[in-house]
């Protein structure tokens, strides 16, 4: 990522003039919630279930510090939208308490605005207007805009400045969408799956400027469904399912909570040697803890050893008289994490 | 301490709205070329011709002493047999078929279908024509005044109508669809998740309409003027100011009919609702004096009728501001009302 020395350490400046010293022991933190919970009304919120109430968000607790990433991490459905919006100011929670930075939404809306940067999910920013002027739009709702040159530097759209919205590829509007959110400095930058849609290029762009924004002291809450945007940029990882907070952790931690670091998968032909496979079997094998049958016929199996639990289950294999016909072994993920907690893969929904 | 260079959040609004339209080909045809197009068009339709003849169908028989005395006076006379004759009157070619007496001494017969006031008008002149011929006196002396200048042509009369009905699809498209392709699009959450001040994003609809509305009128106008010789009775003043009241009260149902509409379909279905039966009722293309005596005091309380009213009192009576307050208050009341309702009911998410 480009070099904006100055203006960052302008902004890190800034940001120690104004922030209570995030090491001092009465640090606030960035993002605080308690009972956080949203049931959306029958007939309303569209695109849900139209019938009956629906419970989007069931008592949340998060305690998000200053400098942190934080992730969001959950399957479609999950409530991970309901709960940043209700973080954002932008839905009202039905029960449950939000602090940013020490304020409330009831009390402080304008100072937290300032204070805030939003990239909503899919923003379509207005089709005819250009870059410039949709950045321009932006700044002039801020009390300290910073300069349009440096934000167009960011993003690195000096080039589309004057190119309508329209013409920009998707991973150029999502840089558009975080710089209109970058505008202000924000001590909070808040992500609704800044990547889901893109190609692996503009992803990486993207976590480019995540990093860079973090690397000045900047706090980051972003949802996701990809694990290894999660992986690769969180501190911490809350993984929601149905409403629910199941686990929260760093990603090294949920990970190690599998019990074995690695993975092997494996699909066999189908129709030959004796009999299929079992999981009781399957778990026999040396340092394996866990095996799953997916709904493709691939067996997932969590192995401390893979070293030792391959060559066993080839020799397995051979004393059936079946045929490999894809054999992988890998490091967990947090998706096994998921699918360990939930018997689901992530992007089942 | 502000820089004096950080855009103003109206106006950056306001020439968002503006930047759209201007940039949109669709919705420049449709605020300027179509009024002038309709106008265009109806106004050929109905423009002013010499008289229409009278043209009379004869069967054989009918003396050719009557049908010279009929052409003498301008009444074209056909001859058709009876099968002819019958499909002439059906199709309206005549509007009168004369039959002459089956015996000496009989009468003759006039044809006509009286549900035809183009029929009923020539049975009468043929047969003021045959009297007057066979010795027939007026019994009483009259004189004839015949009028036929600006001001009391149909082009007079649909000009001002257009006018307001212009004026009502400009605020209720301009605004009512904007809005919600706007909370489609979650540009409105979006732009709420900024510190961006409500009241000035409405302020901003309403002035770019201001900067539209002079165009919007002037193009009628100056074309009206220009084609048709319409010319304005009473003030401009008076003209600007039922303008400005129609197009601001439209604004305001626009906000009432948008309030919760979630999608476009929504919006456009029910803005039809508000507008198309006002299309029908308020006398834009007709006078609305055809309706029956018990429906009067409904139709004249509906907006468009009072913006066509003011339209026209101005603009062919001559009305100066006095003369349009009844109109003003009834756009007065209906956007104070509307105004009220769609804020309370707003939403922006």
């Amino acid at each position: 990522m480009r070099a904006d020395f100055a203006l960052w350490r302008g902004r890190a400046r800034h940001a120690i003039a104004t922030r209570v010293n995030p090491s001092s022991p009465d640090a606030e933190p960035a993002v605080l919630c308690r009972g956080l919970r949203k049931i959306y009304e029958a007939g309303r919120g569209s695109g849900r279930k139209r019938a009956g109430a629906v419970l989007a968000v069931d008592g949340l607790d998060l305690s998000i510090r200053r400098g942190e990433c934080f992730g969001l991490l959950g399957p479609n459905g999950s409530g991970k939208t309901t709960t940043v919006e209700m973080l954002e100011g932008l839905l009202q929670p039905t029960g449950g308490e939000v602090k940013l930075l020490g304020m409330d939404w009831a009390h402080d809306e304008s100072r937290l605005r300032e204070r805030l940067g939003v990239a909503l999910q899919e923003t379509r920013l207005p089709e005819k207007l250009t870059v410039e002027e949709v950045l321009t739009l932006f700044r002039s709702f801020y009390q300290r805009p910073r300069p349009l040159e440096t934000l167009l530097a960011d993003v690195q759209l000096e080039e589309k400045k004057r190119a309508w919205v329209i013409k920009l590829s998707g991973g150029q509007k999502q840089r558009l969408a975080i710089a209109c959110a970058l505008v202000a400095e924000p001590e909070i930058l808040f992500l609704d799956e800044p990547t889901t849609g893109l190609d692996p290029q503009s992803r990486r762009q993207i976590w480019g400027l995540v990093a860079n924004y973090r690397a000045h002291g900047g706090t980051v809450v972003l949802t996701t469904h990809y694990m290894e945007e999660a992986q690769r940029l969180c501190d911490r990882v809350a993984i929601l399912d149905r409403g629910r907070l199941i686990r929260l952790g760093t990603p090294a931690e949920l990970i190690a909570g599998l019990g074995a670091e690695h993975v092997v998968e494996l699909e066999l032909e189908a129709g030959v040697g004796q009999g299929a496979l079992d999981e009781a079997t399957l778990r026999g094998l040396p340092t394996v803890i866990e095996a799953h049958l997916s709904g493709e016929g691939v067996w997932t199996l969590a192995a401390v050893e893979p070293e030792q639990a391959v060559p066993a289950l080839r020799t397995l294999l051979q004393e059936r008289g079946q045929h490999l016909v894809r054999l992988v072994t890998r490091k967990a993920t947090l998706e096994d994490v998921f699918v360990s907690l939930t018997g689901r893969a992530l992007r089942d929904g | 301490m502000a820089e004096p260079r950080r855009p103003r959040p109206v106006v950056q609004l306001t020439l968002m709205r503006l930047r759209d339209m201007m940039r949109e080909p669709g919705a420049l045809f449709w605020t300027f070329g179509f009024p002038v197009l309709l106008s265009v068009a109806l106004g050929i339709a109905f423009r002013v011709k010499g008289p229409e003849p009278v043209v009379a169908g004869a069967l054989p028989g009918v003396t050719a002493q009557a049908r010279d005395t009929l052409a003498q006076a301008g009444v074209q006379v056909r001859w058709l047999d009876q099968a002819a004759a019958k499909a002439a009157l059906r199709s309206g070619q005549v509007a009168v078929v004369l039959v002459p007496p089956e015996r000496p001494g009989e009468p003759i017969t006039y044809r006509f279908d009286p549900a035809r006031p183009e029929a009923r008008l020539a049975r009468a002149t043929v047969d003021a024509i045959l009297q007057k011929a066979a010795g027939r006196q007026d019994a009483l002396a009259v004189r004839d005044q015949e009028v036929s200048e600006p001001g009391s042509r149909y082009i007079d009369f649909l000009i001002p109508g257009l006018l307001a009905m212009n004026l009502m699809s400009g605020s209720m498209w301009g605004i009512g669809w904007v809005i919600v392709e706007m909370r489609v699009r979650k540009l409105l959450k979006r732009l709420l998740a900024a510190p961006m001040r409500r009241r000035h994003l409405l302020f901003a609809f309403g002035l770019a309409r201001l900067v539209v509305i002079p165009f919007e009128i002037a193009v009628i106008l100056i074309f009206a003027h220009l084609v048709f010789g319409v010319q304005v009775a009473g003030s401009y003043a008076a003209l600007g100011l039922v303008s400005l009241a129609g197009a601001a009260s439209f604004a305001a149902i626009a906000i009432l009919v948008s309030s919760r509409a979630q999608n476009t379909q929504t919006v456009s279905g029910l803005m039809n609702l508000v507008m198309l039966p006002m299309f029908v009722l308020s006398g834009v293309f007709f006078s609305s004096a055809n309706f029956p005596e018990v429906t009067r005091p409904f139709i004249r309380a509906l907006p468009l009728t009072a913006m066509c009213d003011g339209m026209r009192a101005v603009m062919i009576d001559g009305a100066g501001l006095a003369g349009t307050l009844p109109c003003l208050a009834v756009l007065a009341a209906w956007g104070t009302v509307s105004f009220v309702l769609g804020l309370r009911w707003f939403r922006w998410g």
